[in-house]
């Protein structure tokens, strides 16, 4: 197996805006490998997350090469898209997109029921991966119940209940406070990086950079710069 | 994902309490004004019910069981002349004003059986014997003669007397006949005697009621009487149906009850349609969360319609139930009108199948629309 766990070379791609079309991404390239935390930062607008919606094929791009865990993901159907996420890929939203009607346990064993596993035992699985990630006693609350910090939480351990290999996350410190959003990377990089996986986080936060093992910086479509050395990375 | 889309529904208690109202509203109303109107119609027909002859001879003219235009008494010969008949009986109906002891007047229906064999009885006698009716001035009342007179001050019962026309008539019964269309009371007699209570006319006979011979069916026999000149002949469903259809268009009453039962199916769609498209507007971002998670168009479509159906479900459970327990309360006064026949139910289910498939439609168009990286933004 390549180290090589996702790899964009001159991605494409524009939206409709009027008669014309604006474009989001201009040639993007960038690889990701298995056991790193990819961070994607930049300027609003820059086509960060619109990279992140490419390389987990919520969008597909226009142009260019998508390779994720040596699937060629421009060559592949919506159904294979989908169900290729379905296995594959783990989120962690901005707003945590928790169904405000499904306990905490119940909203971590979505995805596990998405893949076809019984109710009953991706309710015992999402249980444990809530005690993996802390939160184990607040299984049966609902996430008014809960706080911020408790709530993504949650998103993360529904991230992981069906061992993703890829986990995609946007803006996952942006409702945060900041020492949360400190535990909360604290905890993503302990829990979720595996040599076997990758975590590619799309953040405006330069107080959490530093939990990152790399660091691709966007402006106007492009990877404009990969930088190596996290802790000393200030971005301007 | 079913059970995830049911919790979804449950839990949101205030829009699945407002969507179960709405359905449950919506198939009462429909339920209950459909059943009157069923039951309106069942009174419009309680003569050809209770008299239950297979066969009904009229004047040519005559579009419905409650008109009568009185015939000569010798039609019944004529009618007894065709081959076929094997029985032919004469059947006055009309209406007449019965005296009371202190003087007041309740309009009556007089029935005037056929004097030898009592044919179009009653079939439910509550007291006394329909036997009895040969006996001199002898009448048979039904129970709304009881509850009506009881009204007035007079208590009904076996040897009880009262006047028609001026002429003496004695209770020697009492039945349970189903109730007319205009709420009168019935007295049963005998033909004859009925000839006596009512001022004498050239043609005093209402009906003419035969049966067939074995091997001719109601309708051969119907059809054979009438090619006699001026009459006609018709089966008991037959009249039963065009008594009905008569109602249906020379009156009123599908258009107030139609009107209702519009407003009824309406008033689902609004409340249900817009309560459901806001429920699934709301969940838009989660079932975007979903699709990206790797929900498949397929699946979202069964949690919308299972949302849907389960509470179109619900609410016609409780609509129709309730308008059953309003049945079982007005059937023990019989009034307001009531009959709901297994159509009824049937109709309005599929109407609140309807109403469910257009709020999931609206619902599900949504939800095709939903791009998955939405999720992001």
């Amino acid at each position: 197996m390549s180290n090589l766990a996702i790899n964009v070379e001159n991605a494409v791609k524009s939206f409709p805006a009027g008669d014309t079309r604006t474009y989001a991404l201009k040639g993007a390239t960038l690889d990701a490998k298995f056991g790193e935390l990819l961070m994607i930062v930049g300027p609003s607008g820059c086509g960060k997350t619109t990279l992140l919606s490419v390389i987990c094929g919520t969008l597909k791009c226009e142009e260019g090469r998508l390779t994720v865990f040596d699937h060629d993901l421009r060559a592949m159907k919506e159904g294979q898209i989908t169900q290729f996420r379905c296995e594959n890929v783990g989120f962690v939203f901005q707003q945590f997109n928790l169904i405000p009607t499904l306990t905490a346990v119940e909203n971590a064993s979505v995805p596990l029921i998405l893949n076809g596993v019984s109710t009953a035992e991706a309710t015992r699985r999402a249980g444990e991966v809530l005690e993996k990630v802390g939160i184990g006693e607040k299984r049966h609350s609902y996430p008014s119940q809960l706080s911020g910090g408790q709530q993504q939480r949650v998103a993360i351990a529904r991230a992981l209940a069906h061992e993703p290999r890829l986990i995609i996350c946007d803006e996952p410190t942006a409702s945060l406070d900041a020492a949360t959003g400190q535990k909360t990377l604290d905890l993503l990089k302990s829990s979720a990086l595996q040599p076997d996986r990758c975590v590619i986080v799309v953040t405006h936060d330069n107080r959490i950079y530093h939990f990152a093992d790399r660091i691709a910086e966007m402006e106007d479509g492009r990877v404009t710069g990969i930088h190596n050395d996290p802790k000393n990375y200030h971005h301007v | 994902m079913l059970g995830i889309a049911l919790k979804m529904l449950f839990r949101d208690r205030a829009k699945y309490a407002m969507l179960v109202c709405g359905l449950a509203f919506c198939s009462l109303l429909m339920c209950q004004q459909i059943s009157v109107f069923c039951g309106l119609m069942m009174w419009t027909t309680a003569t050809v019910r209770n008299i239950g002859a297979p066969v009904w001879v009229v004047d040519a003219k005559v579009e419905q069981a409650n008109e009568v235009i009185p015939m000569r008494q010798i039609e019944v010969e004529r009618v007894r002349s065709v081959p076929g008949v094997a029985w032919a009986v004469p059947l006055f109906i009309g209406m007449e004003q019965a005296r009371l002891a202190d003087g007041s007047f309740q309009n009556v229906q007089l029935t005037g059986l056929d004097t030898g064999t009592l044919t179009g009885r009653p079939m439910d006698m509550r007291a006394g014997r329909i036997e009895d009716l040969r006996l001199p001035n002898a009448v048979v009342v039904d129970q709304v003669a009881v509850e009506k007179f009881r009204k007035k001050g007079i208590k009904i019962q076996l040897g009880t007397t009262f006047e028609i026309n001026d002429k003496e008539a004695r209770v020697v019964g009492i039945c349970h006949a189903a109730r007319s269309f205009f709420g009168q009371p019935y007295v049963y007699t005998t033909f004859d005697r009925a000839m006596e209570y009512t001022k004498p006319t050239r043609k005093q006979l209402s009906f003419v009621l035969a049966g067939p011979t074995s091997g001719v069916t109601d309708e051969d026999l119907a059809a054979r009487i009438s090619r006699l000149p001026g009459l006609r002949a018709i089966t008991k469903d037959n009249l039963f149906w065009l008594t009905v259809w008569w109602y249906i268009k020379n009156t009123g009453i599908p258009i107030s009850i139609g009107t209702v039962v519009i407003l009824g199916i309406i008033v689902g769609i609004a409340i249900a349609g817009q309560t459901f498209y806001l429920f699934v507007h709301d969940n838009l971002r989660f079932l975007a969360a979903f699709k990206a998670m790797g929900a498949r168009m397929p699946t979202l479509a069964a949690m919308v319609l299972l949302q849907a159906f389960s509470v179109g479900f619900i609410g016609y459970g409780i609509g129709v139930g309730l308008a059953s327990w309003f049945g079982n309360v007005v059937l023990v006064k019989e009034q307001p009108p009531f009959f709901m026949p297994w159509q009824v139910p049937t109709f309005v289910a599929i109407v609140i199948v309807f109403i469910c498939s257009f709020s999931a439609l609206i619902g599900l168009i949504k939800v095709a629309r939903l791009e998955p990286a939405v999720v992001f933004r």
